[in-house]
């Protein structure tokens, strides 16, 4: 149990998704412009990732992973089908994304109406895959693959509310005339960024 | 005497020559008022995580073109026959198999760098650029325009790696490519450890942006 409470608290905060591996810079930066939208994006992302993680993390063990055929009978436990690794997750992750959309369609429309158009992005949110090819890069359980993708996406989330919050504010401000929209934001990024880094101290 | 002059002037868009102006733009334009990074905030991860040195940044650059390049030519010829509401998955398929031929080509022959891009070659595949040139250029655009518009997005996104790495390495590590330029000029230098953290690479993206900025006249409303 304190195991994945660590792996929780490192992957939000310690090694958060955009302060620390910058995944997901792309909506992170083109979607934080209101807190809403920000925060409507963060629960879609917490589910995605929440979802695709712990089935990746079932295909990369049970089918990926040399020799994890071996379920299937001895003729089978030579196989190494890591190969075959990107386009399998990137798949799960599409068909995810896909049903997610669906779902929330058919069940809550009017949460559709504020997210439709940023369901189908999280498809190519780099955050989603990456948060994938970390966990296999890392020696978890299941168990511990779930509370490591739940994690970041919260980490996720957090930045990308945070962001757009001070970016709200930033409409008040006298900035350079080419600084202005992203060349700013990227050094509000790097400054957050900065803050972030105070929690490297955290022995866990 | 009018249908004459029209056949004159359609006479050459017919028959264009492989680097006309038009196709040159294609490649010019990316790399300062469409650049990938700076203007179209596309494939910004990659860009700031993979240049504290500059052999990544440069292999990184080198396959992102290639995959955009490839891509944008096998998506434009299948353009008439992909139904729209699974484009993305079918987009998506031919990524991830281009990427995945640049990842085993890296593993065999530069294994180190390989290892160090880690998760970054297969993230090329969710790399925006890829994706967005795909969906803004390649399924509009017949294969020959669309190779070059992959080409040249590439060099776009390789140029701001390589400036962004150019200065990291050498103020963050004292060093060039691995060869260490202030040592061997015989200065001592205590490298700024602040440029190598994401944090550095942020604020010099931003400075970056501010000069390219200041030079092309681009403005950006709040």
């Amino acid at each position: 149990m304190k195991d994945l409470f660590n792996i929780a608290i490192r992957s939000t905060f310690i090694d958060n998704m955009i302060f620390a591996y910058f995944l997901g810079m792309c909506s992170f930066l083109a979607i934080s412009k209101k807190v809403s939208t920000a925060f409507g994006l963060g629960i879609a992302v917490i589910f995605v990732i929440g979802v695709t993680v712990p089935i990746n993390w079932i295909i990369q063990n049970y089918v990926l992973t040399a020799g994890s055929l071996a379920w299937l009978g001895p003729d089978f436990a030579n196989i190494d089908l890591n190969f075959l690794q990107f386009i399998v997750f990137i798949s799960v992750i599409a068909a995810i994304t896909q049903l997610t959309e669906m779902a929330v369609e058919k069940f809550s429309p009017a949460l559709y109406g504020t997210l439709g158009i940023f369901l189908p992005l999280i498809a190519v949110n780099c955050s989603v895959l990456g948060a994938a090819l970390f966990m296999v890069g890392r020696p978890y359980n299941l168990a511990e693959a779930t509370v490591f993708g739940f994690g970041s996406a919260t980490g996720w989330m957090i930045a990308i509310v945070a962001l757009a919050g001070v970016r709200e504010k930033m409409k008040y401000s006298n900035v350079p005339a080419p600084l202005r929209g992203l060349g700013i934001t990227f050094i509000l990024v790097g400054l957050m960024s900065l803050g972030f880094l105070s929690f490297l101290g955290f022995t866990l | 005497m009018s249908t004459e002059a029209a056949a004159v002037v359609k006479a050459p868009e017919k028959k264009e020559a492989l680097f006309s102006k038009k196709n040159r733009k294609l490649i010019a334009n990316p790399l300062d008022i469409e650049n990938p990074v700076t203007v179209q905030i596309l494939g910004v991860c990659s860009a700031l995580a993979v240049t504290t040195q500059m052999k990544p940044a440069f292999v990184m650059s080198l396959g992102l073109t290639i995959v955009t390049a490839c891509s944008n030519v096998v998506i434009s010829a299948m353009r008439n026959t992909i139904p729209s509401r699974i484009r993305i998955i079918v987009q998506l398929a031919i990524v991830s198999l281009w990427v995945i031929m640049v990842d085993q080509i890296l593993k065999a022959y530069v294994y180190d760098v390989s290892k160090q891009l880690s998760v970054f070659v297969g993230l090329i595949i969710t790399n925006c650029i890829v994706m967005g040139r795909l969906e803004a250029y390649a399924m509009a655009n017949k294969p020959w325009p669309s190779f070059l518009d992959g080409i040249g997005n590439g060099l776009g996104y390789g140029m701001i790696l390589m400036t962004l790495a150019f200065v990291r390495e050498l103020f963050g590590g004292g060093s060039l490519f691995g060869f260490k330029v202030f040592a061997s000029l015989g200065i001592p230098y205590q490298g700024n450890g602040l440029l190598l953290l994401p944090a550095g690479a942020c604020i010099l993206l931003g400075i970056i942006i501010w000069v390219q900025r200041s030079l092309n006249g681009y403005r950006e409303a709040h």
